[in-house]
């Protein structure tokens, strides 16, 4: 997927103007948000959970070669075949190289983020091999031509209205509003692809090494008919999912789906562990499990290592005041939201996704709702710190900022010239008070007044001796 | 008990009377103020901008500036969260610096949370007639806890009634340069919040940055907002609210 990152201005001023994504993003925060406080209420202790499960994350990262190499032995032994992939090419190689040793034609995919990121449905198309998304939102973006907004609800953006015309126009039949009618019709589409698939392809939320297991959670079903129906089963995911123990598998399970949707448990929780067995019915023949590094393996040790913790949950988005106002769109590439905002300059590079981590308040919500307690604004100033060092940053802000500094540094200059500029503000301000204009702070009058000052600085107020 | 005052940029450029009822409030409890000279910014511009080094060297400064004192007051959450929670990160801990600017950090405080942990200031001098919604600005939220103290000063003022915010702790859309880094985000953020406060029937909204009621009173005002009234807790709390401009 291209990343289109470096208009994010732009895009932003967009999704403002955009009223029916304000509403759409206006229902699901309400929900998503609400939905994780009472669904975390649940537990008895949710900060130990969540520091046991930070934990979980942290000590699997400071060895992930070996937790790897664990995984690998075991689904091995389990019939399954590893893959390692450096990059988004060698996961589309991969997979086309097993789809044509299988003779596939067609492939049926569960919801995968990965695959977004590696732009495998391309990939597949070119290759000759048909792909089916089959996870509601994901099929409906199928249709739209357009990316996910959000990891976890890809299609939030788009209301029931534009869902019902979608279908209408490929569907061929009557155009209908209600949603189990809507969800009726995908299903019927659907069902067909899933017989006639022969690879099922899907992410991965958890690889369990002490197993060989690769675990995903799902809402709809369409994971099980994927890696069940298909003979062959390729399960993609990013090298840092791995933990140690289906016991961790379990922890980490109580604070996704709480944290995602404000479920205490998705519909589905499947745990897909080798190929079917000699005497089993179920399962497919042929099990591929790709490992895609992709930029992962470069953050370890280095400012941003935290962000490898990351469950994919989505709380951080939710809880977003930029994300809210936007959307995903806006972020430009496949993650949006603040963990976007650092996934995407650690995997796409930082000149190409320059203004995101410059895109937030530094409010602190989003660490705050982390579930593995990622110190989200702490990584976005560390990306602004090489932002600054590599000098991508306007020119006129790195010379306001290198300006001011050098002022606060003089103290008798610095409170010389406060004393000037307060004066000459609150002369422009008049008796109004405020300033509606003002030349060279554009940014800040157009959509607001400036409250004048009050003319005389605080310090030579108080050093002067008048005080009140 | 020798207790600075850091003024702050905001309040020394655009609120000085904020400043003069911090002062009110501290000798209210009884303690004796200093305010160094030597004062600028904690430096928070340039660490949020990615520019340790200019943080850094404005850390030194305040620390320099503040050596003697037994305690450093802010009356704003922003600044006091750089100082308490950021400003030792820019250092070595085992230097000489670093462990200076620590123990400087750890004896730094946000006005309101300093007023009730510390100098358990039992009576504010100021009285309030009306109705105010209360806004918890993020950095005094979230990284220093700042929550029930200024709820509690400001219960205790005669007339006062205090009503919540809907969201109160949402973002107002300030954040320092984002403000104009992003201002349709930042406005759109106030937009959020000026709907918060009509909602509340507040007559006034507080809060305890003046970054953030800046922001929220400018974009007030351009919405054609003339009558909700916009005052830092500590105008409030000293009663000095609506006296004007110290000039």
């Amino acid at each position: 997927m291209d990343v289109k990152s470096m208009h994010f201005l732009r895009n932003a001023r967009k999704a403002l103007a955009d009223p029916t994504l304000r509403q759409a993003l206006r229902r699901t925060e309400a929900k998503f948000v609400q939905g994780r406080a009472e669904a975390l209420r649940e537990l008895d202790d949710p900060a130990a959970v969540r520091a046991h499960a930070t934990a979980i994350r942290d000590e699997v990262l400071a060895r992930l070669d070996a937790w790897l190499e664990h995984f690998e032995a075991q689904a091995t032994a389990r019939g399954a075949t590893v893959h390692w992939a450096e990059d988004a090419a060698d996961v589309q190689r991969i997979v086309i190289d097993i789809a044509r040793r299988h003779g596939v034609r067609k492939a049926v995919k569960s919801k995968s983020m990965v695959s977004e990121e590696v732009a495998l449905n391309e990939a597949l198309e070119a290759a000759g091999i048909q792909v089916v998304e089959s996870d509601l939102g994901e099929y409906i973006l199928q249709l739209a031509h357009e990316p996910p907004s959000h990891i976890v609800a890809p299609v939030l953006h788009k209301t029931r209205d534009e869902i019902a015309d979608l279908f209408a126009a490929h569907h061929h039949q009557p155009r209908q509003t209600d949603i189990a009618g809507l969800t009726r019709q995908a299903r019927d589409v659907l069902r067909p692809h899933f017989l006639s698939a022969d690879m099922g392809i899907t992410g991965a939320n958890f690889l369990i090494a002490e197993t060989g297991s690769v675990l995903i959670v799902t809402n709809e079903g369409n994971g099980r008919l994927a890696t069940t129906l298909p003979r062959v089963h390729v399960a993609i995911t990013g090298i840092e999912k791995v933990v140690p123990t289906l016991e961790d598998a379990a922890t980490l399970l109580r604070l996704l789906p709480r944290s995602a949707t404000g479920q205490s448990i998705t519909n589905y929780v499947s745990l897909l562990t080798g190929v079917r067995g000699v005497h089993e019915r179920d399962g497919p023949e042929h099990f591929h499990i790709i490992l895609l590094d992709n930029g992962r393996s470069r953050l370890a040790g280095t400012a941003l290592a935290p962000i490898l913790r990351c469950i994919r949950c989505g709380a951080c988005m939710n809880h977003c005041p930029v994300y809210q106002s936007v959307g995903g769109h806006a972020y430009g590439w496949v993650y949006p939201g603040p963990m976007g905002a650092i996934l995407t300059p650690a995997y796409a590079g930082l000149e190409r996704a320059s203004p995101l981590p410059d895109a937030s308040t530094l409010c602190g919500r989003c660490a705050q709702v982390c579930p593995v307690d990622i110190p989200l604004p702490d990584l976005l100033r560390a990306l602004r710190r090489a932002e600054h060092q590599a000098l991508l940053r306007p020119r006129r802000e790195r010379l306001l900022l290198w300006l001011w500094r050098g002022l606060a540094c003089h103290p008798r200059l610095y409170h010389g010239l406060a004393a000037l500029g307060v004066r000459l503000l609150a002369a422009l301000a008049g008796r109004r008070g405020r300033l509606s204009r003002l030349p060279g702070a554009g940014a800040w009058t157009a959509g607001r007044d400036l409250p004048a000052p009050a003319g005389r600085t605080f310090h030579e107020l108080y050093h002067r001796g008048r005080r009140p | 008990m020798r207790v600075g005052l850091f003024v702050t940029c905001l309040v020394d450029l655009m609120r000085p009377s904020v400043g003069f009822a911090a002062l009110r409030l501290l000798e209210a409890a009884g303690l004796r103020v200093v305010v160094p000279r030597d004062q600028t910014c904690c430096g928070q511009p340039a660490y949020n901008a990615g520019d340790d080094d200019g943080a850094r060297r404005l850390v030194l400064r305040w620390a320099a500036a503040f050596a003697d004192c037994d305690y450093v007051v802010v009356p704003s959450g922003s600044c006091a969260g750089m100082l308490r929670v950021h400003a030792p990160r820019l250092f070595d801990p085992v230097s000489r610096e670093g462990r200076e600017v620590a123990a400087l950090a750890a004896r730094t405080w946000e006005l309101t949370a300093f007023l009730v942990e510390v100098a358990r200031l039992e009576r504010p001098p100021g009285s309030y007639h009306g109705r105010i919604a209360y806004h918890d600005a993020c950095s005094g939220l979230r990284e220093l806890g700042v929550k029930s103290q200024p709820r509690q000063l400001l219960q205790k003022l005669p007339g006062l009634s205090l009503c919540e915010l809907p969201g109160a702790e949402a973002c107002c859309g300030f954040g320092g340069t984002f403000s104009v880094k992003f201002p349709d985000i930042s406005v759109r953020l106030a937009d959020d919040k000026c709907e918060a406060i009509r909602a509340s029937g507040a007559d006034a909204v507080v809060a305890g940055d003046v970054g953030c009621l800046l922001h929220i009173e400018g974009r007030l005002r351009r919405r054609g907002d003339q009558a909700t009234r916009v005052f830092h807790v500590a105008e409030v709390l000293a009663g000095t609210q609506g006296e004007g401009p110290w000039t």
